[in-house]
């Protein structure tokens, strides 16, 4: 068995829960709802190993020169798509509230299958700039970061789906039909800002460690590159986010729609810089 | 100063203590931020004129936008932002500076009318045995209690993790702390480059930018410089090695073999391994069999020179590559014969001697080595203002972990004697996370009624 083929598997155990997620929501059978979160953790089960059997690839391919498998565009989607389900999980042990699956599931989903499809999975070894261990925490704590804006980005829609069916009723009374699988509009409040708590101080960490790496290998944290000036811009919106939550108590639709605007700002961040930004010129192919 | 500049006085200082503005500021930041990813940034004139028509680059010139973060109004805006961050910690620390050094331990009416977790009991007993029992249960299910008696009535104060409130104020600093080692290391540091030939010593650098040469207090020298590559990695660099020696007052005082991500610092002066060139041509040791025979001759052939072989005729190598492909090193050459034809080129490699047995020619080539000097190219960098921002980027993260995480969270209880009973009011607060302390709470209330049997 390679990696490649366990991944694969990952993929479609994702992309069955996720329709046995919409399922629920269609039905509201629990039982339906507990088999997608049962194909949901063995999916998250699989994609760890096959994180640590292509781990050990490197070594098998490349000897000594093996490597954590967080170097390249690959590794980082799934990766990410890891540390979403990471996340989802530890939400699901916490709220138990499953809906939030259907919602949070095709983020994984969507990662795994462009990463399978279109992204090049060879392993092939570092070149010099990419060995040093504060890459490898700088990936490690920029994803998990990134994971927790998805989850509140995810809660955030539902809460915004939720909200609206509740207001367009004229007595006060909880939304019923399919809303009422969703967790109340209390708790998906809460959980996004506990994601997007977090998220910040991770996001902080991956933009540290990252300043840290560029000052061992150019001499230079912070150059004011477009990924680095990305992240920072991420970093502002979370900032302005906690913030208005805080001290002007912004809660509700408002924080739900800057914690959409914050995660859309985390994936142009993520690849919008070097897919959209290094066509428009020269850079981006690092980083 | 008369009512009117008082008044304007205040005025700004409510603009600069506002939250409103830290939150406008952080979006202008996040927005104007954006226009240096879009524009490229510090290329020359000529390089802009390629992309945009002479009005276009004017407008953005005038604009600063070609080298914005350095611009005048955008450093306004982080100063705006530093004196936001200051004014509101000048506002706002000594009220939290006594609410953590000087607690309130008197929990009376008014204090109890804001908390939204309390309780009543009125039990038996004197004054002084419920303070007893009370301020065991306390301790023993909270935290150490300070008792305090007022006129009729004695009050009980307890608290943990009073220091969390610090956490902001610590992320704040961290802020500020990690831009005063920004300007210290724009002021006194700086940031260049040097190339150094193998086998040589320099003392002076060019800096970034203006191209300036600056000297050095002390010398490098060179004793090697190494590009190593993959074995079957199609070319791809595996470690750029300079063996670095410093010379102070001409004598060799460190010696460190630097490769990417891995710098020699000497007196607060630091050297990355950035680039390397070749310098000079490069001289390729060959070894040459005659075909059928054991003889076998060693030459030095200089690239594009060539060498006289034994019959009159002449080889020359024309090109070398550290990697072809996955074969490792290789060479481009070709012979000449005696009367001066030109022969195809072919390929050696280093790493199969025999290989080129099998063109059939009728001397058989191998290469032993490549001797090319390289020089290696070092960035130089001197940033006594590095620490200061690790420093903060330190107090950021505790700070904010602190901040978020950590909770506030105090206990009032308040006895009074009623009616040859003691009446009992228990009451907390948590600056974080209420939910989980609301559950503490009741579970607190419900301990206490069985502790008094009521
Ligand atoms: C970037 C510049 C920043 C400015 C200008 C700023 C400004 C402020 C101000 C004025 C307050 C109100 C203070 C108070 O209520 O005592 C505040 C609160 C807060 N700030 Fe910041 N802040 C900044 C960055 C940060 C960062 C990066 C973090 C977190 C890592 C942070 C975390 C907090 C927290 C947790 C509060 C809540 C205080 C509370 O309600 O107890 N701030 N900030």
């Amino acid at each position: 068995m390679t990696s490649t083929q366990l991944f694969n598997a990952v993929t479609l155990a994702y992309f069955a829960s996720m329709v046995l997620f919409v399922v629920y929501l269609a039905t509201r059978s629990k039982a339906v709802a507990l088999g997608g979160n049962i194909l949901a953790y063995a999916g998250f089960l699989m994609h760890t190993a096959a994180i640590g059997l292509r781990w050990r690839e490197t070594y098998t391919l490349l000897g000594a020169d093996g490597y954590a498998p967080l170097s390249n565009l690959y590794e980082s989607v799934v990766f990410f798509s890891w540390t979403i389900l990471l996340i989802y999980i530890i939400i699901d042990l916490k709220y138990r509230q499953r809906a939030v699956g259907a919602f949070v599931l095709p983020f994984a989903f969507l990662a795994m299958t462009w990463a399978q499809l279109r992204l090049n999975d060879a392993i092939e070894p570092l070149v010099p700039a990419l060995q040093s261990n504060w890459l490898t925490y700088h990936v490690i704590t920029c994803f998990l970061g990134y994971a927790a804006f998805a989850v509140a980005c995810g809660v955030s829609i539902m809460y915004l789906i939720k909200f609206s069916k509740e207001e367009k009723k004229p007595e006060n009374t909880p939304a019923g039909g399919l809303m009422a699988l969703f967790p109340s509009t209390r708790v998906l409040d809460d959980i996004n800002y506990k994601a997007i708590m977090i998220g910040f101080p991770l996001l902080t960490l991956g933009i540290v460690t990252g300043a840290a790496w560029a000052n061992y290998a150019w001499g230079t944290y912070w150059s004011w590159d477009p990924k680095e000036t990305w992240s920072l811009i991420v970093w502002f919106i979370y900032a302005a986010f906690l913030h208005a939550r805080f001290t002007r108590g912004w809660v509700g639709k408002r924080a739900a729609w800057l914690s959409i605007f914050g995660f859309a700002a985390t994936i142009f961040c993520y690849l919008g810089v070097n897919l959209v930004l290094s066509g428009l010129h020269s850079y981006g192919a690092g980083g | 100063m008369t009512a009117k500049e008082r008044s304007f006085l205040t005025a700004v200082w409510d603009f600069l203590c506002s939250l409103k503005l830290t939150i406008i500021i952080l979006i202008l930041l996040a927005i104007t931020s954006i226009i240096g990813t879009v524009v490229q940034q510090n290329l020359s004139p000529q390089e802009y004129l390629q992309f945009y028509t002479e009005k276009t680059y004017k407008i953005l010139d005038a604009l600063h936008f070609f080298d914005m973060y350095h611009s005048w109004w955008f450093l306004s805006l982080l100063g705006l932002f530093s004196l936001n961050l200051i004014c509101c910690s000048i506002k706002r620390f000594p009220r939290v500076w006594k609410t953590v050094m000087y607690p309130n331990l008197q929990g009376d009416d008014s204090l109890f009318r804001t908390l939204s977790n309390a309780d009543e009991v009125v039990v038996p007993g004197t004054l002084a045995e419920v303070t007893e029992k009370l301020k065991a249960f306390v301790q023993k299910n909270f935290a150490g209690t300070v008792v305090t008696t007022g006129e009729d009535r004695t009050y009980l104060f307890a608290q943990k993790a009073a220091y969390a409130r610090f956490g902001v104020y610590v992320t704040h600093l961290s802020i500020l702390i990690i831009f005063l080692g920004a300007i210290i290391g724009n002021i006194w540091g700086y940031k260049g480059y040097m190339n150094i030939m193998e086998g040589t010593a320099m003392d002076t650098l060019r800096l970034f930018g203006s191209n300036e040469p600056l000297k050095l207090p002390f010398a490098v020298r060179c004793d090697r410089f190494e590009v190593t590559f993959y074995e079957g990695g199609g070319g791809r660099p595996k470690e750029f090695i300079s063996d670095l020696v410093i010379l102070d007052q001409g004598k060799e005082v460190e010696k460190k073999t630097i490769q990417v991500n891995d710098p020699l610092s000497y007196k607060g002066i630091t050297f990355y391994q950035s680039s390397y060139g070749p310098a000079g041509d490069p001289i390729f040791k060959m070894r040459v069999r005659v075909k059928d025979s054991d003889e076998v001759k060693e030459y030095m052939a200089r690239q594009g020179e060539h060498v006289n072989l034994p019959d009159g005729g002449s080889f020359a190598v024309t090109a070398y590559t550290q990697a072809y492909d996955r074969f490792g090193p290789a060479i481009q050459m070709h012979v000449n014969t005696p009367d001066g034809n030109h022969g195809n080129p072919f390929i050696v490699l280093k790493n199969f001697p025999d290989f080129d047995a099998q063109r059939g020619g009728k001397y058989i080539f191998s290469l032993d080595a490549i001797n090319q000097r390289y020089y290696t190219g070092l960035q130089v960098g001197k940033d006594p203002g590095v620490w200061v921002v690790w420093t903060g980027c330190f107090m950021m993260i505790v700070g904010s972990l602190a901040a978020f995480f950590i909770s506030h969270r105090r206990i009032w209880v308040t006895l009074q004697p009623v009616g040859g009973k003691i009446g009992v009011r228990i009451g907390g607060s948590a600056h974080r996370n209420q939910p989980a302390f609301e559950l503490f709470f009741d579970g607190l209330k419900e301990k206490l009624k069985k502790e008094l049997n009521v």
